[in-house]
């Protein structure tokens, strides 16, 4: 053991924890205006060539806009730009907890096969043409995507509730999942025409075009329930990070905790996935950039999480229209390729001291 | 304020883990060293005792029956340091301080807080590794901040599983000592879990030997060390003397 040979006076080790305190507010201030900034970069960016004071003068005086202003700015642009900081938003805050419940810096909502369903569902619908809510009209795969990611959960959450709910099983319940609906897809796809495969291959890379109003309004409400919920069991998260046994001794519900937080999670990334498809990456990085700066309180690695996804997901939908002028990538892609180094190099920093 | 237990039995896959323990009234101010060998069901008897296993029997505080109360009740008034400590987090080690202090509730972090949590960190002499994370921790740095984050916390009944076992001779007198006098200051109720029978001898009011999951005896360490059933629960040829402070010296032989 280290030998003590100096000891700072209890007004030193005051100081220290606020400046970190402080520093800790000013990153997630800063990582709030940089969201800001890709935003209004975000909307300013497309095919059609408006100016940013154009655009400023259209969302903030709409009346002087023309129709096809309207149009570019208020149903394609702006909800785009929205929904890719609250989808980034929601995978981040997703991926944040399940690493944090499953004590597993390589959980996201993918682990646990919920996009994996997704995709499932959506195939479904694109070479079935099954849905499980007839008469739901052109959202028919959005619907099933979500009800098939609810039914993944629903699955994992029985699992846990009847066995017991160690990290270890959840985690390979997840993954039996992850193959079996891999495979389930894989039957599906072997028997779809080439157009219904050209359509189930588009919603998986992941799109963000499909961006309507309502469909932001939904991610809002739901984002806006869990994300309350989880900011209220902030020590009960942080203590779970020290071990069950002394979150426990802490009086932490540890097994309550696991499944309403799965419930949560499971919540936020099936409605996620459903509207913008199997979008990688975003709830496993995310969480590890906000890690690194702010550490694991979960006072400030909630939020951080949460906008460092709004972050990734926004600079990949200005990425997806600036890489070749005229088309806009999936996002999917992108998100991927960005994902990829870090992810590697998350790996050579291993040896660090903590997991990131 | 007195701790008491009768009966408690408990079970892991049919395995019995506790027979039938029960203890005398533990008094405030009073420091118990648990003994046993390993796997005698020390932890378990702290689990049982703090509420985190589901045994039978009747664990009473002041003659108040603990098991009506709620999980999160138990646990306010008994404070339970566990054996591990995992600590691979990118938490510091003023953040679990101040998690320990705040029990779980009130997200805002005032100066009064702050100052209590720095204090307790100063006076375990941990201050220099307020702002290191605990995955940076040596085995023993990490148990010492464990024994703050217990003694932060204001409860009737503070249970330390080895809270010295990863320590070294230095530090295991200091955080014994502390936790003493802190007993003794709260009028707290307190039980350690140890295998050095010296250290047991030297800072416990109280010894509790426990074997197979039975209680094998208690009573003053001056009693309980010369009993024959340390030597059979151990294994071992004991042999006790006085040292230089008047203090009960043990020596242990392979038998």
């Amino acid at each position: 053991m280290t030998q003590i040979t100096e000891s700072p006076t209890v007004g030193d080790i005051v100081a220290t924890y606020r400046r970190r305190s402080l520093l800790r507010v000013a990153l997630v201030a800063g990582a709030a205006l940089a969201l800001f900034i890709t935003v209004l970069i975000d909307v300013i960016t497309g095919p059609a060539d408006l100016s940013f004071f154009r655009v400023a003068h259209v969302i903030f005086q709409p009346g002087v806009a023309t129709p096809k202003e309207d149009v570019i700015i208020w149903d394609l642009r702006l909800p785009v730009a929205i929904m890719a900081v609250v989808v980034g938003a929601m995978l981040g805050v997703a991926g944040a907890e399940m690493q944090t419940i499953l004590n597993n810096p390589l959980a996201d909502p993918f682990t646990l096969g919920l996009s994996s369903a997704a995709s499932f569902g959506a195939a479904v619908a694109i070479v079935l043409g099954w849905s499980v809510l007839p008469g739901i009209g052109a959202l028919f795969v959005t619907v099933n995507a979500f009800a098939f990611a609810m039914v993944a959960s629903m699955g994992l959450f029985l699992f846990t509730k009847l066995r017991g709910v160690s990290p270890e099983a959840m985690i390979l319940v997840g993954i039996a999942m992850l193959f079996t609906f891999n495979a389930l897809l894989a039957f599906l796809q072997y028997g779809a025409s080439e157009l219904q495969l050209a359509q189930l291959i588009f919603w998986q890379l992941g799109s963000l075009a499909r961006a309507t109003w309502a469909k932001v309004g939904i991610c809002v409400v739901v984002l806006a329930v869990v994300l309350p919920y989880f900011l209220s069991k902030s020590w009960a998260l942080t203590a779970l990070r020290m071990g069950e046994d002394k979150a426990a001794a802490l009086g932490v519900n540890v097994n309550g905790l696991r499944l309403m937080v799965l419930a949560g999670v499971s919540l936020l990334s099936a409605v996620a996935v459903s509207f913008v498809g199997a979008i990688a990456f975003v709830g496993l990085v995310g969480p590890h950039i906000a890690r690194m700066i702010v550490g694991e309180d979960q006072r400030g690695f909630l939020p951080l999480s949460a906008l460092a996804g709004a972050l990734i997901l926004s600079g990949t939908s200005i990425a997806s229209k600036a890489i070749t002028p005229g088309i806009v990538y999936p996002i999917g892609m992108i998100t991927s390729l960005i994902g990829i180094p870090f992810f590697v190099s998350l790996i050579l920093s291993q040896r660090k001291r903590h997991w990131q | 304020m007195t701790l008491h237990a009768h009966g408690l039995n408990f079970a892991y896959d049919r395995r019995p883990i506790l027979q039938d323990v029960a203890f005398a009234k533990l008094r405030p101010g009073q420091l118990t060293a648990l003994i046993g060998p390993n796997a005698s069901g020390k932890s378990t008897l702290f689990r049982a005792i703090a509420g985190l296993v589901s045994a039978t029997g009747t664990v009473t505080l002041n003659d108040e029956d603990l098991g009506r109360l709620s999980a999160k009740e138990r646990l306010s008034r008994i404070c339970f340091m566990p054996q591990f400590f995992a600590a691979n987090a990118a938490l510091t080690v003023f953040d679990v301080v101040m998690m320990a202090h705040k029990n779980l509730s009130g997200w805002r972090v005032d100066s009064e807080d702050m100052d209590t949590v720095a204090a307790a960190l100063h006076d375990s002499q941990i201050g220099h590794l307020s702002d290191a994370y605990i995955s940076e921790l040596s085995g023993g740095q990490a148990q010492m901040v464990s024994v703050t984050q217990a003694l932060i916390r204001h409860s009737d009944v503070y249970l330390f599983d080895e809270p010295t076992s990863a320590l070294d001779l230095n530090h295991q007198l200091r955080v014994l000592g502390q936790i003493r006098s802190a007993i003794k200051a709260r009028q707290a109720v307190g039980i350690v879990a140890l295998h050095d029978l010296n250290l047991a001898a030297r800072f416990a009011d109280h010894l509790l030997l426990l074997r197979q999951g039975r209680v094998l005896a208690e009573g003053p360490p001056a009693d309980i060390l010369h009993r024959p059933q340390i030597a059979e629960t151990y294994g071992v040829d004991i042999h006790i003397s006085k040292g230089p402070k008047e203090d009960l010296v043990v020596h242990a032989y392979p038998s």
